[in-house]
């Protein structure tokens, strides 16, 4: 798909040097982080560069491509279980496994990829969520493969030797995860400057357009749910590793909601977005148990209002900030920009969807 | 300089230094008998840190919400009467919404970031065996855990975890030896939870009942149990032996009533509170049902019944909760926090004024530990970390009262089933051990 004999050459442009300059940068820097943050802050951390895997992977989808996924949730389970079961009484390296987690996810999001490709709007969501809802009750079904509903255990990734007896084991795996997500969104920056991704954007914008300038639209569609698919694969074996377990209670309907809330709250159609989604996904909840149980409330109130102040945290966003956290901090860089160059008239209070920076 | 010394000075010196030390030592081992110190994680000299998950949301949430708020009051009113040693016990519980996956996270955040010093009566079968790795790997306290699973029960692999309500192996097959020889010759049939906590149960039962007609799961997650009973009914079966949760008991119930069918239920202990069931039949049924329908269940207790006002556990017990916690119900599950409480507080007294984890480990498995408000003793030792070691049977009437039906009976997982006729502990007169 990618890159064809006219690749080779083009593998060095100034865009990949540039991702790659920004992700060095960002590892030295989260390393640095992680080394000074305490063992549960690193486990946050690891949270957080799971969910960027998961949701760069369904912002690609959903807000690059214009396939709304409601499933992603489930394609994580398969990226969870593939692990767990390979890591059933066997030691395999950690990235082996990885790599067959993205396989049979990017397998499998394939097969459901070309169902998706003939699917629209409401219908395609409709066939995601059952997805959703769905892939769990096999694991319950099959309890005697995937261990019903306490599902299946994951030794921890084991933390090297030279890193010292008392180094957390928390850190490891969220250097690991670290590792990952910023491979993975160099991978899908790239992918997204290069003609596949503007081929992606094309179909999303308009099909009929697209397939008149002479993109294949059903492939272009297969070949996005693939890559957002092998994302949620890797996203799900980190997240197995983390959690120590893999059971269908952990991939409910929830969470394939949360992943869609998550890029729609940190802005769709950018990679920055699944960033900012990713640390409202981890953080926010922490945040409103803590506000909860610091009002001392009766039992029955104070236990659902955490869920209440996140649900009501999302309606406000959206309506403050429609295009996303990404959305908003883009906006507030243009006007800035704008005021600088005394040029503010020209610019009423309306970002470009895809060049809110107004050049 | 030393090289100038003579013999003599220099023995002279090396006795002095030598009694110096000796009272160094003598200070230090006097001073700590007597003052608190911070001797492990989670233990300051005036407070000791501990936690639990526990479903306060979700589908476990009826019912077992109330036991951690309940064994929390048990604290406070240890705490308002001088704490254990004099240190008062902060009881941290976070809620997990009995998802495996949120267990493995909110353990991680009590034992890494609160740093409590044991984990207490965490709740769930599949909850905990998520983290009950984790807990033994970083040498935490795993105490009392609140399942009957006898995964519990591993002192050579998970040395730091502990049970304590019975096993529902034992409990399974004390009730299948009432069914065979209360209610012999009926058809008997199985509704259990699709997980360790019902097969567990039905492994029991299984020891005992030869001939079963029908054996229907439900899972958690999903509420129709109207197929697993429609197929009891087909079945024929007269005799349903259930391993359920709350929820689910109360759902099985409406269910059958609803399509006309009457068997004889016979329920696990931690799905037959008379109060959460009432309470879950009138609100699934939007009032069209209440405790009537819980008439004749056979159930089980390994404790004194929550109406038994003659019972000194129960006066205690309902005086701390009008005082703490008057806002929850008055049942089995508070019931069930504030014993579970009490059997945690026993084990701090007898770790010593200055515990440290794996010296509460070691002290529950070689100190006798009376069974507080049970009916049975505990299994605790170095070679068994079982809990409560049996069952009296009961059944529940149709004023909602519960009353026993034979003796009370001890068992192992693999063992034969004994009577026991030692009798309960009573309270110590300020209700604290």
């Amino acid at each position: 798909m990618a890159v064809g004999a006219r690749g080779w050459r083009s593998l060095l442009t100034p865009t990949l040097s540039r991702h790659l300059g920004l992700a060095v940068g960002a590892f030295i820097l989260l390393l640095l982080l992680s080394s000074q943050i305490g063992a549960f802050d690193d486990y946050n951390l690891a949270a957080v560069a799971i969910f960027v895997i998961a949701t760069a992977g369904l912002n690609l989808l959903t807000g690059v491509n214009g396939q709304l996924s409601l499933g992603h949730g489930a394609l994580m389970a398969i990226g969870a279980y593939s692990t767990s079961l390979l890591l059933h009484g066997h030691h395999l390296p950690l990235i082996l496994v990885l790599l067959a987690s993205l396989a049979t996810a990017s397998l499998i999001g394939a097969v459901f990829g070309v169902a998706a490709a003939r699917l629209r709007g409401p219908y395609l969501a409709g066939a995601t969520l059952a997805l959703a809802v769905g892939l769990p009750q096999i694991a319950t079904r099959y309890s005697h493969v995937f261990g019903g509903e306490e599902g299946l255990t994951v030794a921890p990734p084991a933390v090297p030797a030279w890193l010292g007896a008392d180094f957390p084991p928390e850190r490891w795996i969220a250097w690991i995860a670290i590792a990952a997500a910023l491979v993975t969104l160099v991978l899908l920056g790239n992918l997204l400057q290069s003609s596949v991704g503007r081929s992606f954007k094309a179909v999303r914008d308009h099909e009929a357009a697209a397939a008149l300038a002479g993109i294949n639209v059903a492939r272009t569609q297969v070949v996005a749910f693939v890559v957002s698919a092998a994302c949620a694969g890797v996203a799900g074996s980190l997240f197995a590793y983390w959690a120590g377990l893999t059971a269908p209670a952990g991939f409910g309907v929830a969470l394939s909601l949360q992943l869609v809330s998550a890029i729609v709250i940190g802005g769709l159609g950018n990679l920055s977005g699944a960033v900012w989604g990713s640390i409202v996904l981890v953080y926010v909840p922490t945040l409103t148990s803590g506000m909860a149980s610091s009002l001392n409330l009766p039992s029955a109130v104070g236990n659902n209002l955490p869920l209440l102040i996140y649900g009501a945290i999302l309606v406000i966003a959206m309506l403050v900030v429609p295009y996303g956290i990404d959305g908003a901090l883009r906006r507030l860089i243009a006007l800035a920009r704008a005021r600088w160059a005394g040029a503010a008239s020209n610019h009423k209070g309306v970002v470009d969807w895809d060049d809110p920076a107004g050049g | 300089m030393n090289n100038q010394m003579n013999p003599t000075r220099s023995a002279i010196n090396r006795i002095a230094i030598g009694l110096a030390v000796a009272l160094l030592v003598a200070a230090c081992g006097q001073s700590t008998s007597t003052a608190n110190t911070a001797s492990a994680p989670g233990i300051t000299a005036t407070e000791i840190t501990i936690g639990s998950t526990q479903p306060l949301t979700g589908p476990a949430a009826p019912g077992y919400s109330e036991i951690a708020p309940a064994s929390n009051a048990y604290f406070q009113y240890v705490n308002a009467h001088g704490g254990v040693f004099g240190r008062k016990i902060t009881y941290k519980f976070l809620d997990d919404g009995y998802n495996p996956t949120i267990t493995a996270s909110a353990t991680r955040q009590l034992v890494l970031q609160d740093k409590v010093f044991a984990i207490f009566n965490s709740l769930g079968t599949p909850t905990h065996l998520a983290v009950f790795d984790y807990l033994n790997t970083e040498k935490v306290p795993d105490l009392f855990v609140a399942s009957g699973c006898n995964c519990w029960n591993d002192p050579s692999n998970h040395p730091y975890t502990f049970g304590w309500q019975p096993d529902y192996t034992i409990e399974g097959k004390i009730l299948g030896q009432y069914i065979n020889q209360s209610l012999g010759g009926k058809k008997v049939g199985y509704f259990y939870q699709d997980d360790e906590f019902g097969r567990d149960g039905v492994k029991g039962l299984d020891q005992q009942i030869t001939s079963v007609a029908s054996r229907q799961t439900y899972v958690p997650t999903n509420t129709n149990v109207a197929p697993a009973i429609a197929a009891l009914q087909a079945a024929g079966v007269q005799v349903v032996a259930s391993f359920s949760i709350p929820a689910f008991t109360a759902l099985a119930l409406l269910t059958a009533a609803r399509l006309g069918y009457h068997p004889t239920w016979v329920v696990s202990n931690v799905g037959s509170d008379v109060p959460t069931l009432t309470g879950l039949v009138t609100a699934f049924s939007k009032g069209a049902a209440g405790g009537q329908l819980l008439t004749g269940i056979v159930t089980d207790s390994y404790g004194p019944r929550v109406t038994d006002a003659s019972n000194p556990w129960i006066v205690l017990f309902k005086r701390i909760h009008d005082q703490y916690i008057s806002t929850l119900p008055w049942d089995g599950n508070v019931l069930y926090g504030m014993s579970a409480a009490y059997t945690f507080v026993q084990a701090m007294k007898a770790a010593g004024q200055n515990p440290t984890r794996s010296g509460l480990v070691h002290t529950l498995e070689t100190t006798h530990l009376t069974g507080g408000s049970g009916l049975v003793p505990f299994g605790f030792s170095s070679t068994s970390h079982l809990g409560y070691l049996g069952v009296q049977v009961t059944t529940i009437g149709s004023d909602g009262s519960v009353s026993a039906i034979g003796p009370v009976y001890t068992s192992s997982d693999s063992g034969s089933i004994n009577q026991y006729s030692g009798a309960p502990a009573t309270p110590p007169s300020n209700g604290i051990p």
